[in-house]
């Protein structure tokens, strides 16, 4: 599945909530469906800045394609970190650091965000683009 | 302190909070309003952060706007004359409502945080030299722990820390200890912002004086709820910010007992507080125009005394136990929460509740009370090293204003047990 086609799935599983608290459950429960990183994976360097709870970000390439694990102390923010693995992991680097992410205003997700974590959503899109860079300019 | 004296409980039942409510227009509002949501009704209970302001602050400073705006202190004209007129009369309000002697032991500044780094610079530094300690508590809020920790680094001297016991009370033999002929200044918080632990002022600055070690007091989150009297308290300074008293943010006050102020130098060098000036030496005007520096905030001085005019009217002891019902009835329905861990359990609280369910963390918590439209404040309230005493990363605070309801409470453990609901 395409970056894209990973969007329209989300925007299309989003539709169905009409109430905020089943928007914030899905996210709760992609929170805890979320594989946990390994505890070797939690450190310093992997945290990302800007976010007000604890955000952890792994990135490795395999085959050409880069894979995203991370983890979240807050059960939220860990679903909205979900959501942005689903969406970016597995692609390839060019297709990471060139997808604008149109899903994200769609599906409303900073306007259900307090300011400071739409800011941590920001960073950790940030993130996951300079780290899909920098694994692509280690092989080339 | 006993906050429950008799007079105080028929003060409370005599208190018509629904009257005070409507003096302040944004507690009609609501939020989270969507094209296809009508939102929700605020259940403001962040007023640790800052209170909201009454409609009698909101137009004593539009009215400074609409009618007398003019520099002070320099003007011979009519508007300027009142405007000075008004902004010491300001000072005047705010030296009554903490009983200081005189309005000259008042100095006005950004806020607590200006007011602290104000005593650290202008009076503390030039007295302190390697070796010598400032003893704080381990209950500080950071603005009461960083502007030490940079003159004592820049001087070689130490802060020492008073530890606070599992009920996030200070433990007041450990203080007795630490305070010793090195310590230059005992500096201290009234009201913990994070546990609601009142201090005992007046027990903390007599062992202190006992050893002539002056003592400053963080008011931070004692004036929104206590009757300050510093007088009696006996501190040599007390600050607190005019936006936690339902008054405008960007201005707050300095008390400075008597003749101590005129052993402090001048802080920041500008307009205003000079006598004379040649390109050789200025010489300084006396009193607490020396430390406002350039055109000081007219409107918020103005908007403060209002809000404190206000507070008057409502009246402190009634305010006192109002909250303190709140306080009360609040913390009995939390602690019916399973797996609820209330931090700071002191007999003697004011304002505010902190707490933690389980494992949950606090941002979550908070999240999901946001988008019911209840407002508390989550994460480690600038009190780190208090967190890590009481080893979690951070607490959801509510914290209570004159305006709060029972119903406001009752609104908070509704939204409270949804968000468990959701998060478990």
């Amino acid at each position: 599945m395409s970056i894209h086609e990973e969007e329209q799935e989300i925007i299309g599983e989003f539709e169905m909530f009409d109430q905020w608290d089943d928007k914030y459950q899905y996210l709760i429960d992609m929170g805890k469906s979320l594989t946990p990183l390994s505890e070797q994976f939690k450190t310093d360097d992997r945290l990302i800045r800007g976010c007000q709870s604890r955000v952890w970000l792994h990135s490795e390439l395999k085959d050409g394609k880069v894979i995203f694990a991370a983890d979240s102390d807050a059960i939220i923010t860990k679903g909205i970190v979900a959501l942005m693995v689903r969406v970016l992991s597995g692609h390839t680097p060019k297709e990471i650091t060139e997808a604008q992410l149109p899903f994200i205003d769609t599906i409303g997700l900073k306007e259900h965000l307090s300011p400071t974590r739409a800011n941590g959503l920001v960073a950790m899109i940030k993130q996951m683009k300079m780290d899909a860079l920098a694994l692509q300019a280690k092989v080339s | 302190m006993n906050v429950t004296t008799e007079n105080e409980i028929t003060a409370t039942a005599a208190f018509d909070v629904m009257r005070y409510r409507a003096d302040f227009p944004i507690l009609g509002r609501h939020v989270h309003i969507t094209s296809k949501s009508p939102g929700r009704q605020l259940v403001y209970l962040d007023n640790g952060a800052t209170t909201q302001k009454p409609q009698q602050v909101i137009d004593a400073i539009t009215h400074y706007y609409s009618h007398y705006n003019a520099n002070i202190h320099r003007g011979v004209h009519a508007l300027s004359q009142e405007a000075s007129a008004a902004y010491e009369a300001a000072r005047e309000t705010v030296a009554h409502f903490v009983n200081a002697a005189s309005a000259q032991e008042i100095i006005f500044t950004r806020g607590t945080t200006e007011s602290v780094n104000l005593v650290a610079h202008a009076w503390l530094r030039s007295r302190l030299n390697a070796g010598d300690e400032v003893l704080i508590t381990a209950m500080e809020h950071h603005s009461n722990i960083v502007p030490w920790q940079l003159v004592c680094e820049e001087k070689g001297a130490t802060l020492k820390v008073v530890p606070v016991n599992d009920n996030g009370e200070l433990d007041y033999e450990a203080a007795a200890a630490l305070l010793t002929s090195r310590t230059k200044l005992f500096a201290f918080t009234h009201v913990s912002n994070t546990l609601g632990t009142v201090n005992d002022v007046q027990r903390l600055t007599a062992m202190a004086h006992a050893q002539h070690i002056p003592v400053l007091v963080d008011g931070a989150q004692a004036a929104p709820h206590l009757r300050i009297n510093v007088q009696e308290l006996g501190c040599d300074f007390y600050c607190f910010s005019a936006h936690k008293t339902y008054g405008p943010t960007g201005i707050g006050m300095l008390y400075v007992r008597g003749e101590l102020m005129r052993e402090m130098q001048p802080y920041q060098g500008g307009g205003g507080i000079i006598s004379h000036v040649t390109f050789e030496k200025t010489t300084f005007v006396e009193g607490p125009l020396r430390f406002e520096a350039g055109t000081p905030n007219i409107e918020g001085a103005i908007g403060f005394a209002a809000a404190l005019d206000y507070m008057n009217a409502v009246g402190l002891p009634a305010i006192t136990a109002h909250e303190h019902d709140l306080l009360t009835y609040t913390t009995a329905q939390l602690e019916q929460i399973e797996g609820m861990r209330i931090i700071g359990t002191a007999p003697c609280k004011a304002g505010v509740i902190s707490f933690v369910v389980g494992n949950l963390h606090p941002y979550d918590v908070g999240t999901i009370l946001d988008q019911q439209g209840v407002a508390v404040r989550t994460g480690h309230h600038c009190t780190q090293p208090l967190m890590q005493r009481f080893g979690v990363p951070g607490t959801v605070r509510v914290s209570f204003g004159l305006y709060n309801t029972r119903s406001d409470a009752d609104q908070f453990i509704t939204a409270l047990h949804k968000a468990l609901k959701m998060l478990a």
